[in-house]
Order: C-alpha cells, then sequence, then structure tokens
C-alpha cells in the first residue's frame, strides 16, 4: 500500500510539467545554479534510479528540506506531528466512547423515541462537514457562553511542560502538572468534539445495526429462554459478535480521521501537522509534500494491523483459525 | 403488445412511488433536492442581487447582519450572501454531477469484467481497486491536488479519482453472485454475446444499487468538494462556493457570524437532502450498498 502510494506520488509529481529545480531556485537563479541543483536531485538520471534515490531516502527518514520553512522535513514533522496525534487519539476515543454506547441505547430501545433521537444525532454528524460543527461549536461555547478557549493548544501564558512524547497530556502527566494538563483539556475539546461527531454517529450507526441483527439470531433466543435479563444479554452476549463489523469499520473511520483534521485544524488555529500540510501543498512544496502524505499512509497501516489483532481478539474464529493453521 | 407492455410499468412505478412516499424522511430529502436545483436553475431570477455572485464591492452595504432587504447579511465587501448561497450551489451540483458521470462509468464497466471473466482481469482489476481503497479518501485526494494547480477542473478529478473503485466493488459484488443465475445461464447457452449478457442481462439488476449508492454519494462528493475548497484547494474567488465561502468567514468570528453559518448550513442542507433521498431508495429498492 505504502509503496503504491509512494509511487503514486512520485510519478505525479514528475509527470507535472515545469523543473523543480528551477521552482526550488526561483526565477533569478542561473543556469549553473540550477545544473547543479538537478545533480543534486538525481533528475539528470533515468526515472527508475531516481524513483530508487526517492524511495532510499524514504525509508531512511531522510525527507530533505522543505522549500517553505527551510529545514529539514523530518524536523517539521518531529514538531508538529504530536499535536496532530494528539487531536486525533482524542477524537477516536471519544468516538467509540460516545459512539457505540449510544448505538447500543438505540440498538435495546428499538422504535421508540430513544431510537429516533439517537438516528437524529448521527444524521447530523454524517451530513455536516467537520469545520461547519467547528465554526458552529466555536461560536457557542467560545464566543456566546465564553466556557472554552477559542484556539490554539495552550493557554498564553501557560509553559508548556518538558516534551518527552511530544503529546502535552502525557508530558504534563509526567511532569505530574495538573494545571497544564486541564489547561490542555479545555484547549482540545472544542477541536475533538467537531473531529469526532462524524465518527460518533458512524458509530452509532453500525453499533445498532450489527445490535439488531445479531438480536435475531437463535443463541439469543435461548439467553432470553434462560431468563437472563436484557441488559446482559445487551451488554455480555450480544455486544461482542455485533462488534466485530463496527470495529473494522470504525478503524477506517479512525484512520479518516487524520485527513479530517485538516478541516479542523485550520478553524482553531491548532498547531499540527495539518495546518502545514496545507500550506505546503499550496507552495508546491514536493519534499514536505511527500512527507505528509507518507506519515497519513503509514497511520493508516498501523491502524489497520491494530484492527486486525482486535478482530482477532473479538472474533475466536480468526483466531483459532490461525492457531490452527501455525501448528 | 406496447400496450400490454407499458401498464405493467406504469403500475410498477406506481407502486414505487407508493413505497417511497410512504416515509417523511425520503419525500423531504427529495423536496430539499427538487428546490435546490431548481434554485440553482432559476439562480439569476430568483436571487436578489445576481451581480454578487463574482467580484462585486458595495462598501456602503459592507457586513449588514441578517434582516431586511439581505436575509442572510451581507460579507466584507457588501455581497448578498443569500445570492452568493444559491450561486454557490451550481459548483456543488456541478462537481457531484461531473465527479459521477466520470467515476461511475468507469467503476461500473470494471466492476463487470471483474466479476464476470474470472483469472488474470479479475486479479489486476480488483488489486488495483484494493491499493485505491486502502488509502484513505481525503488523503488521496489532498496527494493529487498537492501536484496539481487547485481550481474546481482539478479538484473534480482529485475526487473523481477516489471515487471510482467503490463502484467497481460495489458492481464486482453483484455481479460475481449474478453471474450464476438462471436467466444468465440460459442466455449463455443460446450462445449470447459476453457484451449482451454483460450489458442487457447483468447490468439492469445492478442498476437500483448503483441508483441509490449514486444518490448517496452526491452528499458525500459534495462534502468533500466543499472541504477542499475550505482548505483553498477547490474553487477559486471570486466564484462563489460554498467551502470558500465558510472558510473566509471563519476570519471574521465571532463579529460578523453570519457569513461563515449560512454556507456551511447550506452545505449541511443539500448533504442531508441527498441523503434522506438515498436512504429512501435503498430501502425501496432493498439493496445494500
Amino acid at each position: 500500500m505504502l509503496l503504491g502510494l509512494s509511487l503514486l506520488i512520485f510519478v505525479i509529481a514528475r509527470v507535472i510539467p515545469g523543473d523543480p529545480a528551477r521552482i526550488a531556485l526561483g526565477p533569478l537563479a542561473s543556469r549553473a545554479q540550477i545544473a547543479a541543483l538537478r545533480a543534486q536531485m538525481y533528475l539528470d538520471e533515468p526515472l527508475p534510479v531516481q524513483y530508487a534515490h526517492y524511495v532510499r531516502g524514504v525509508v531512511r527518514g531522510d525527507f530533505g528540506e522543505s522549500l517553505y520553512t527551510h529545514r529539514p522535513v523530518t524536523t517539521d514533522l518531529h514538531d508538529l506531528f504530536p499535536a496532530t496525534l494528539e487531536l486525533v487519539l482524542y477524537a477516536g476515543l471519544l468516538m467509540v466512547a460516545v459512539g457505540v454506547p449510544l448505538g447500543i441505547l438505540a440498538a435495546s430501545y428499538r422504535d421508540t423515541w430513544v431510537d429516533t433521537l439517537v438516528r437524529l444525532i448521527s444524521l447530523g454528524g454524517v451530513v455536516t462537514p467537520a469545520f461547519v460543527w467547528a465554526i458552529v461549536l466555536m461560536l457557542i461555547f467560545a464566543y456566546a457562553l465564553g466556557v472554552l478557549p477559542v484556539a490554539g493548544r495552550l493557554s498564553a501564558g501557560a509553559v508548556p511542560p518538558p516534551p518527552v512524547t511530544g503529546l502535552v497530556t502525557i508530558d504534563a502527566l509526567l511532569d505530574r502538572n495538573p494545571a497544564t494538563y486541564l489547561d490542555f483539556l479545555r484547549h482540545l475539546v472544542l477541536p475533538a468534539v467537531s473531529l469526532a461527531l462524524a465518527g460518533v454517529a458512524q458509530a452509532a450507526r453500525l453499533t445498532r445495526a450489527s445490535m439488531v441483527d445479531v438480536a435475531g439470531r437463535p443463541f439469543i433466543e435461548a439467553a432470553r429462554a434462560f431468563g437472563i435479563s436484557n441488559a446482559r444479554i445487551a451488554l455480555k452476549y450480544m455486544l461482542k459478535p455485533s462488534l466485530i463489523p463496527t470495529v473494522t469499520i470504525l478503524g477506517l473511520d479512525f484512520a479518516a480521521l487524520l485527513g479530517n483534521a485538516f478541516l479542523v485544524e485550520a478553524v482553531f488555529n491548532w498547531p499540527g501537522i495539518a495546518r502545514y500540510g496545507v500550506q505546503v501543498i499550496l507552495r508546491k512544496d514536493l519534499n514536505a509534500i511527500v512527507a505528509v502524505v507518507i506519515i497519513m499512509g503509514l497511520f493508516f497501516v498501523v491502524i489497520n494491523f491494530l484492527i486486525d489483532i482486535l478482530v482477532g481478539y473479538l472474533d475466536p474464529r480468526i483466531r483459532l483459525r490461525q492457531a490452527d493453521e501455525a501448528a | 403488445m406496447s400496450v400490454v407492455a407499458a401498464a405493467p410499468a406504469r403500475e410498477n412505478l406506481r407502486r414505487t412511488w407508493y413505497a417511497f412516499s410512504r416515509n417523511g424522511g425520503s419525500l423531504f430529502g427529495l423536496g430539499i433536492v427538487v428546490v435546490v436545483v431548481l434554485l440553482t436553475a432559476f439562480a439569476p431570477w430568483v436571487t436578489p442581487f445576481p451581480r454578487h455572485a463574482r467580484a462585486f464591492t458595495d462598501f456602503e452595504h459592507a457586513s449588514l447582519p441578517p434582516g431586511g432587504s439581505h436575509l442572510f447579511g451581507t460579507d466584507t465587501i457588501g455581497r448578498d450572501i443569500l445570492t452568493r448561497v444559491v450561486f454557490g450551489y451550481r459548483f456543488s451540483l456541478l462537481l457531484g454531477l461531473v465527479v459521477l458521470s466520470a467515476a461511475v462509468p468507469t467503476g461500473v464497466v470494471l466492476g463487470l469484467l471483474a466479476g464476470y471473466y474470472r483469472g488474470w482481469p479479475e486479479t489486476v482489476i480488483m488489486r488495483v481497486t484494493d491499493i485505491f481503497l486502502s488509502i484513505p479518501p481525503l488523503a488521496l485526494a489532498l496527494a493529487i491536488m498537492a501536484v496539481l494547480e487547485p481550481n474546481l477542473q482539478n479538484a473534480m478529478l482529485a475526487v473523481s479519482v477516489m471515487w471510482w473503485p467503490w463502484y467497481t466493488r460495489l458492481v464486482y459484488g453483484l455481479v460475481s453472485s449474478l453471474r450464476n443465475e438462471g436467466y444468465v445461464q440460459a442466455a449463455q447457452i443460446v450462445g449470447a454475446s459476453p457484451a449482451h449478457i454483460l450489458l442487457r442481462e447483468i447490468l439492469p439488476n445492478c442498476l437500483p444499487a448503483i441508483l441509490t449508492k449514486m444518490t448517496l454519494d452526491m452528499a458525500f462528493v459534495i462534502l468533500i468538494g466543499s472541504s477542499l475548497s475550505f482548505l483553498g484547494l477547490g474553487v477559486q474567488p471570486p466564484d462563489p462556493d460554498l467551502g470558500t465561502m465558510v472558510a473566509d468567514g471563519a476570519k471574521y468570528m465571532p463579529d460578523l457570524w453570519w457569513v461563515p453559518v449560512f454556507p456551511g448550513l447550506a452545505i449541511l442542507v443539500i448533504v442531508l437532502g441527498f441523503n434522506l433521498l438515498g436512504d429512501g431508495l435503498r430501502d425501496i429498492f432493498g439493496v445494500e450498498v
């Protein structure tokens, strides 16, 4: 997958008209300078050789220098990615912690007002782009009610905790600094909620649909015949099998959060990779673009790997079949 | 003969419409879509200030709150927001139509081929499809936009490239099960050509699912398109686009809240419309997409 993505970007980048060396140096550069940079960027070599050089750089984590910040792209990513990762992680947490229970509620009280309410909420989440939620929530909570900060990651006066992981929440805890932690959480609420809403909707819909599906199976009827209470049936017997399809799709949604973070970071002035991504895209900063896209692809691969493990845990048939094959 | 054939068709249509109209949500969605399409078709005549749709300045009436002759207020250079929202819908619908008319035929043809011809066509087509599907949608669009000039045509191109695989997979799944149906085997036995079997026997049975997915996808294409222009990678000013308008307005919050909020709500309304309509079609056709 990563190979395909890298090849795709590489090909598009090389096919577009315009000499990257000339673009990088600007209109005033001399012929000699351009020739030197062309040689340095391997632009005079045949395309497969260029691709080999490019892959070697990427594998080593060397993406070259950004034309926009004039720093190595790796340094830029190191500074910016944790902020985005933290936002995405909390949004993902919210998505699961709110969406799945809503789905369970809707399935347990099927065709009552609870079900209708949950359906309306999920419709609202699905049909509204994240940036519109961001703006509406910001107007209500930050401006009209004034209960939450407008933008940024920490208040102006706050001292960021010593960076260990780059994730402010974890660093603040390691630093035993609850004030910073709370300050950060207050900044996080609005971006994370706006980012999570679409996923919450999806999670609720999926959980409801698969719970309803499982509810018709014979083993649930058997459990009812044994006189097990409804709540216990729902949580102990129905939830686990219904989570299998949900987890797979939610994993995709989780990875999609990173894409949608582009929309939310722009509104909340969040100092993450997404704002940087848009800037470098607009400036045709090829090295940085490649790095941003590869990071997104990598995130996707990691998430998919985790989903496979989780599904294996939830579905004993998959786990046992693999154990059989291994034996 | 034609009279006999026409009567059941009309009867069929009447029944479908009855089933569809029993659902309030579907009707509501259809209503939204019809109203928006009519508004955009007659935009120059129904909007109060058609000249405001493009570059235009009127500082005397700049930043007016909603009310009076400007129902949604005016932006910082005095353009009527209601007018621009209606014209903005033109770009949203155009994007949806162009993307789907590029992505659907491509995806459907590839899906038909992969589903019908086992062996290497199936392997090649489905492997490529899987690669495209495994990349998060917005990331793929961003990657493509990254190397192209940001404008409406390229945004359409980027979204089309990421959209066709969904149709390939949908049609592939349908064909895989339909190819074993009796009527397909009967056609094979009497020596019908593969083209006849694919286009006249199999394709018509895929249409309800394709149509439903297209309706739902109008909603998602519009959503993605507005996201791209929100980031400045789609429609460029002074053309009115809902996403661009939200992005511009976000700079003037909270004082000029109406500048981003009304275009934002406009996106919500059209996406909701296509979504409800698509849900309704899914229910009456009984298809999974």
